[in-house]
């Protein structure tokens, strides 16, 4: 099976995708070459996301491939892959709201850009938050919310950064459902994402990335 | 000789419900004005659907959750468990903002029966969310990726012995019963029948026949409820609901990462299993408003929304089985009202195909002037006050609002004002200035 482990991927083609990543390890080739190949081709899906080529169930199929992928490849690891990372990034649903499917998409784009993202899970306190940013000086704070309900804890969520004297260390970014423009200024976050990919470029605006 | 209902065609079943919602039995109106007030509600938002007459004016109907308690002052657990207090906080709100169309009070839902099957499909409060949220599915794979040949085989069993015992933990042991269609003859009957004598499996029907009993404990006050708004002049806006069989495969049974891969995986079995379930969705909906006698039918609808599917899967996936639901409602002479929640921009020229003023759709984020542009002519529409403007906007922002909607989307009928989705936690400020401002300005002269 011949062709390039980037483009297969990228068009979302599994079969091939894991025979080629298969025959590649029996070869001898690097693991760690096959998954930075499969994390470019993951960029290539968000770059068509982005161009509303690919939705969101591209999104969630391009991820599970790219688990196969590490599944198979992980265990031939000799050395811990030495990822340059953009930056660190803290995602959770806020207080309240346990929905998980958009969050996760973020956390999985944000993570296969390059970014560190420390998942806190859903129905996250304002503590929480408040706790990680110290523990692990993340610059940027994403908040997740499906729920209307969200909006206030999103707002007490930042408050309490604020109060923690943190809120010029980090740059907010908030998403989910109905979250708009409006949404952004009642809660005083930094900006807000209409989808993952939208988070991505923020994140990486914020870093200096391009 | 009166037809028979069968022999009725669509459109005059379609005659025949609204004449049934308009008429409703067993009714006392507390006054003349009740009575009057009732016809015009139930004639305004019916003469906004059939697009054959502009309304008296656009009728206001907010889609209402959690709202009303949390307007009474009462919490989101105290709803779902306390059922004076739900019918209280509801009947405050009708008779304190008086909407075109009421909804019932079944939305919070009967906590104590969620707690004696100790249901795994949702949150709800004090169970999972706090007492001042609002309860939310925990999505799951409860039908695995290999499972569909089953439900396509036999739904019921499938629900019965299968899906039921996973959601809720108290019917576990209905996965011991053997298939009712088993039972065919005499020297077929005692065997099928055995597991029910089983200890763990009488304890289940135990904790469904308790279910029961409170279900119908809270169903009777649904009823009383919908008897008092009615004799007070407030119509009950639904008369059943279904969903879209792409939504009820993807919200609660594989989930939305299982049939986002299923599309991909197994498009076959998924196309299989969305036409097995396409005639139970119909008669959901159809028996429900039979019963009720009221020919709206809600469709909650998900995973259509834009960005969820491209175009082309929602073509393959999504609107052939959902087209197939809204005709079958169509048929039996009954509105679908679908709630779309998201976007629909995309969607619009693919659900154009449908008959002439038979259909409700109400919008969230979707456009609307295009929404009017392109189903006008063939479809009511309605929603799209977007619920941020109702949670922390300002009364002149909602009003705003409402005028740029009645100019465009309530040009010439076929209109009804609505929230883009379900309220709950709003400012009781801004949906009152919903509802009085397209009261005032919705007029039509």
């Amino acid at each position: 099976m011949s062709g390039d482990l980037v483009s297969v991927l990228a068009d979302l083609k599994e079969k091939e995708a894991l025979e080629i990543a298969q025959n590649r390890l029996a070869a001898g080739d690097d693991p760690l070459s096959i998954l930075d190949d499969a994390r470019r081709a993951l960029e290539t899906v968000g770059k068509r996301f982005e161009n509303s080529e690919y939705f969101i169930p591209d999104l969630i199929y391009s991820g599970e491939i790219l688990k196969e992928i590490s599944d198979m490849v992980k265990p031939k690891l000799t050395r811990a892959a030495e990822v340059k990372r953009l930056g660190k990034v803290i995602m959770g649903t806020v207080a309240g709201d346990i929905h998980d499917i958009g969050k996760d998409i973020v956390v999985f784009m944000l993570d296969v850009n390059g970014f560190e993202v420390y998942d806190l899970g859903v129905d996250v306190t304002a503590q929480k938050f408040v706790d990680r940013i110290k523990e692990t000086n993340a610059g940027i704070v994403g908040l997740s919310g499906f729920l209307t309900l969200a909006f206030d804890s999103m707002k007490e969520t930042v408050a309490a950064i604020t109060n923690a004297g943190l809120r010029d260390k980090v740059k907010i970014m908030i998403g989910g459902g109905q979250i708009d423009e409006e949404v952004r200024k009642y809660t005083r976050a930094d900006a807000y994402g209409r989808d993952a990919m939208a988070g991505v470029s923020l994140a990486k605006e914020w870093v200096g990335s391009k | 000789m009166q037809k028979k209902w069968e022999e009725l065609s669509p459109e005059e079943k379609s005659e025949e419900m609204f004449k049934s919602w308009l008429s409703p039995k067993d009714v006392k109106f507390v006054s003349p004005e009740a009575e009057k007030a009732y016809k015009e509600r139930i004639t305004r938002i019916k003469d906004a659907i059939q697009l054959k007459k502009v309304p008296d004016r656009v009728p206001v109907v907010p889609f209402i959750g959690f709202f009303p308690g949390f307007y009474a002052g009462i919490t989101p657990e105290e709803a779902m468990y306390d059922y004076d207090k739900l019918y209280m906080a509801f009947k405050k709100y009708a008779l304190d903002f008086k909407p075109d169309a009421q909804i019932g009070i079944f939305q919070p839902g009967p906590a104590k029966v969620f707690e004696i099957l100790d249901y795994r499909l949702y949150a709800w409060p004090g169970h999972g969310v706090s007492p001042y949220h609002t309860y939310q599915c925990i999505e799951g794979e409860y039908v695995k990726a290999d499972e569909y040949d089953a439900l396509i085989q036999d739904p019921s069993d499938f629900f019965e012995r299968v899906y039921l015992p996973r959601v809720f933990a108290a019917l576990e042991p209905f996965t011991k019963l053997l298939p009712l269609t088993s039972i065919i003859e005499l020297p077929f009957t005692g065997g099928n029948l055995v597991p029910y004598g089983r200890q763990d499996v009488q304890a289940a029907f135990g904790a469904l026949l308790e279910a029961g009993r409170e279900a119908f404990r809270w169903g009777e006050i649904l009823d009383e409820f919908d008897k008092e708004m009615t004799e007070s002049g407030f119509p009950n806006l639904l008369g059943g609901a279904t969903k879209a069989p792409f939504d009820i495969i993807g919200d609660t049974l594989r989930g939305t990462r299982g049939i986002m891969l299923d599309m991909y995986r197994q498009p076959d079995k998924l196309l299989e299993a969305l036409e097995a379930i396409t005639p139970l969705a119909i008669k959901m909906g159809v028996s429900a408003a039979k019963t009720a006698g009221r020919p709206i039918v809600f469709m909650p609808l998900h995973k259509g929304a834009d960005g969820f599917l491209s175009n082309e899967q929602y073509k393959t996936f999504y609107w052939p089985t959902f087209r197939k639901v809204l005709m079958g409602l169509i048929d039996e002479g009954l509105v679908p009202f679908s709630y779309v929640e998201g976007g629909y921009n995309s969607r619009l020229e693919i659900i154009k195909d449908l008959p002439r003023g038979k259909v409700i759709w109400s919008f969230d984020l979707t456009d609307m002037a295009k929404a009017k542009e392109i189903l006008g002519n063939t479809a009511c529409i309605g929603g799209n006050m977007p619920i941020v403007l109702l949670n922390i906007g300002t009364v002149e922002g909602v009003k705003d609002y409402g005028k740029k909607l009645v100019d465009t989307v309530g040009k010439d009928g076929g209109f009804i004002m609505s929230s883009g989705a379900v309220i709950d936690e709003a400012k009781p400020e801004n949906v009152k200035a919903m509802i009085d401002f397209t009261k005032e300005y919705g007029v039509y002269k």
